[in-house]
């Protein structure tokens, strides 16, 4: 029997295993929504492209799963751009349909026509523009396969409206071959095997891990080499969740906003060894003097990451788990003990500990850290988080305690403001029995806010704090140290009754202005099924400590 | 150092763009480029001339080997390789020049592929250092227009870049 071209992607999708799309409608994909009607999948309205894209994302990030987003041609695709812009930095297996206007229309400057294949090419892992119905089946196979294997990432498929209404067979490739595509999972033995000598030598060694840890669900593997061979082990912001905060080897997050003790034990380590992490320049700060005396080990699934910013000993081009695995086989037979050889590094580390710890003085007005650390202390973790981007971002990787992989969601490498609040409502729609907090800026709630009518119309309870401190917090730090207190365009004059907000769109609005509101309204937040956004009125200039000026190196932090 | 990198990628429309908006994005320098299609017409074949340092030159490599469409790239820096460009150079003629050029193009191998009573158009083939010096030879005889095809290249020996 003949489908439309319609029916045919939806099937494919439902074939695929997709429970949910992210999508907002338009011309282009009428005929899309049109066959949707009476499908088993879920379609979340949102209220802006950038936020489906987004939502995909923090699905995607929560689940592990590939993320489905669905827009119209046009303005409809440009709006994702920023998304998508996401997903590719730090690497989200994420899918975009596009909308487009019909093929013998296609460079015309049609009604709602963008190059959107063009627009995201340096944004996206692949794409495709399909122009015959008897090619979609197989491209969507395709775009799944290539945004969830290897270094994951997104990928565009733009729908001409023709090929949408036209119809064919419809059969689902069960099995997929590109013969230009083959990503590296099995790291190289004797690559391996000259990493274990290299780690025996050892005395002062640490593992930096990312966020490729967490996409190759090695957790378990890394925590386990960690542990049992008594390595500290410092994450990136990408990485947090991928080896518990609280352990003894944990050193929190390094770079601009790290730990002193991680910093310090990055720039004094004598063997490095990086697991699915890209050495970004908010990592590494001044490059020459990053683990200047170290032998680096670097395992990574994508070889462009290997040696693009620091020079590699040892490079393994694997996945991390893989990798992982195979180290924690070979490495059973040294006869070694660990936590002797280990020892005095590890103490030398405590004292980095003690002498500088994270800290804050809360006094009459609330501190954004305290928000954080009562957040922290009240879900006990057993929670997913996600972020907006600036100082409340810097603030929940310094004082929320992760200890489980996928339970933090944030734009690490592009840096997105706005991405914390679509991506709670996907990791939401994803487990819908846990509780999903955005722990979010005055600034940065209103790029996304329109997103409060999705939250309304399905009855997601997402949670949204927000620390408000009537400012664009990061860049007033910045202008506050190096630009002499010159607070160009950074205070919120006005900002909208956070309160009457929720209340105008169906949500619930608690707000607290003393210290000890602070703990009551989490608390009631938390009992109430419905969305609630809790507002924070903040000590308005507190700084994010430590500090590594941009370009400076590790070892020079700010401290308060 | 310049370097000359061979890749073999899927012919199809859009590649040559991921390929120019990979250089141009990452700051990566083209100094040259062909591209047509090889013996199997799903497949063309790419000659870029390049210039980095080892590290860029391994990015430029590895980034391009990670482009979904690319099936296979070789740098032909460290092998033994036989390249070579064409150049159509248009000069115009004046009675008294006019066998001194024939004298220049026959010395290069060139052919007279067009000719007027006021121009030649010379097509020459070879490597670098012979374009360039038939150039500086015809420069000062009057050189109206040149069109160059870019570097292509292919290493000695019986072995190939096979997929």
């Amino acid at each position: 029997m003949k489908k439309t071209g319609g029916q045919i992607l939806l099937e494919s999708l439902r074939l695929e295993g997709v429970d949910t799309i992210f999508g907002f409608p338009g011309g282009a994909v009428i005929d899309i929504y049109d066959a949707l009607v009476g499908i088993p999948i879920r379609h979340i309205l949102v209220r802006h492209e950038q936020a489906a894209v987004h939502a995909a994302d923090g699905y995607a990030r929560s689940s592990g799963k590939v993320g489905v987003c669905l827009v119209t041609s046009g303005p409809g695709a440009t709006n994702t751009v920023t998304g998508i812009a996401t997903a590719y930095m730090d690497s989200i297996p994420v899918v975009v349909f596009t909308g487009q206007v019909p093929t013998e229309l296609i460079g015309n400057d049609a009604f709602q026509e963008a190059d959107i294949i063009g627009i995201t090419r340096p944004c996206t892992k692949h794409s495709y523009l399909v122009k015959d119905v008897k090619e979609l089946a197989k491209t969507v196979k395709e775009a799944f396969y290539i945004a969830g294997t290897g270094r994951p990432g997104p990928v565009l498929v733009d729908l001409p409206k023709d090929v949408l209404a036209d119809s064919t067979d419809f059969k689902y490739p069960e099995n997929i071959e590109i013969k230009t595509y083959h990503p590296t999972y099995r790291g190289h033995r004797g690559q391996i095997k000259k990493a274990i000598k290299e780690i025996l030598k050892a005395k002062q060694p640490i593992i930096y891990a990312g966020g490729g840890v967490i996409s190759s669900d090695a957790s378990h593997e890394l925590t386990a080499f960690a542990r049992a061979l008594s390595i500290p082990v410092t994450t990136t912001l990408m990485g947090l969740g991928c080896f518990p905060g609280v352990d003894e080897l944990s050193l929190g997050m390094l770079g601009m906003h790290g730990t002193y003790r991680a910093n310090m034990a990055v720039t004094n380590c004598d063997t490095l060894i990086a697991v699915g992490a890209r050495f970004d320049d908010r990592v590494t700060g001044k490059i020459d003097e990053f683990a200047p005396h170290a032998k680096t080990i670097h395992i990574d699934i994508d070889p462009t990451s290997i040696s693009k910013n620091i020079r590699v000993d040892i490079p393994i081009v694997g996945d991390a788990r893989d990798v992982l695995k195979k180290l924690n086989n070979l490495i059973k037979d040294e006869k070694v003990d660990w936590r002797g050889l280990h020892g005095e590094w590890l103490d030398q580390i405590a004292e980095w500990k003690s002498t500088y710890p994270l800290a804050y003085k809360q006094e009459d007005i609330i501190k954004p850290q305290y928000v954080v650390e009562k957040i922290y202390e009240i879900t006990k973790g057993d929670v997913i988080i996600s972020t907006e981007v600036g100082q409340n971002q810097m603030w929940t990787a310094q004082y929320y305690q992760f200890t489980q992989p996928r339970t933090f969601l944030t734009s690490g490498g592009l840096g997105t403001m706005g991405y914390g609040f679509p991506a709670a409502i996907g990791a939401q729609i994803a487990f819908p029995n846990k509780t999903v907090i955005d722990i979010a800026g005055d600034g940065s709630i209103q790029m996304n806010i329109q997103e409060l009518a999705t939250v309304a119309q399905y009855n997601l309870p997402v949670k949204i704090a927000i620390l408000n401190n009537n400012f664009l917090g990061m860049v007033r730090q910045w202008q506050e140290l190096f630009y002499k207190k010159v607070y160009s365009s950074t205070m919120l004059q006005m900002s909208p009754d956070f309160i009457k907000l929720a209340e105008a769109y169906g949500a619930v609005g608690l707000r607290a202005t003393k210290p000890e509101e602070v703990i009551p309204t989490i608390e009631k937040a938390l009992s109430i099924p419905r969305a609630v956004i809790m507002e924070f009125v903040v000590e308005q200039e507190e700084d994010v400590y430590p500090m590594v000026p941009a370009g400076a190196p590790l070892s020079e932090m700010l401290l308060v | 150092m310049r370097h000359t990198l061979s890749a073999l990628l899927v012919n199809q429309p859009g590649v040559l763009a991921k390929v120019t908006t990979l250089f141009s994005g990452r700051g990566f320098n083209i100094e040259s480029l062909s591209v047509a299609e090889t013996l199997d017409p799903s497949i063309s074949r790419m000659t870029i001339v390049t210039r980095g340092n080892s590290q860029v030159i391994e990015q430029v490599t590895k980034q391009l080997n990670k482009l979904v469409d690319v099936i296979k790239v070789v740098d032909l820096f460290d092998t033994d390789y036989v390249d070579r460009e064409m150049i159509l150079i248009k000069v115009t003629t004046e009675a008294s020049s006019r066998a001194e050029i024939l004298r220049i193009a026959d010395i290069f191998r060139g052919k007279i592929v067009d000719v007027t009573p006021k121009s030649y158009t010379i097509e020459v083939t070879g490597d670098e250092g012979k374009i360039r010096a038939i150039i500086t030879l015809l420069k000062p005889l009057g050189i109206k227009e040149v069109v160059r095809t870019g570097r292509v290249a292919i290493s000695r020996g019986g072995k190939g870049i096979c997929l």
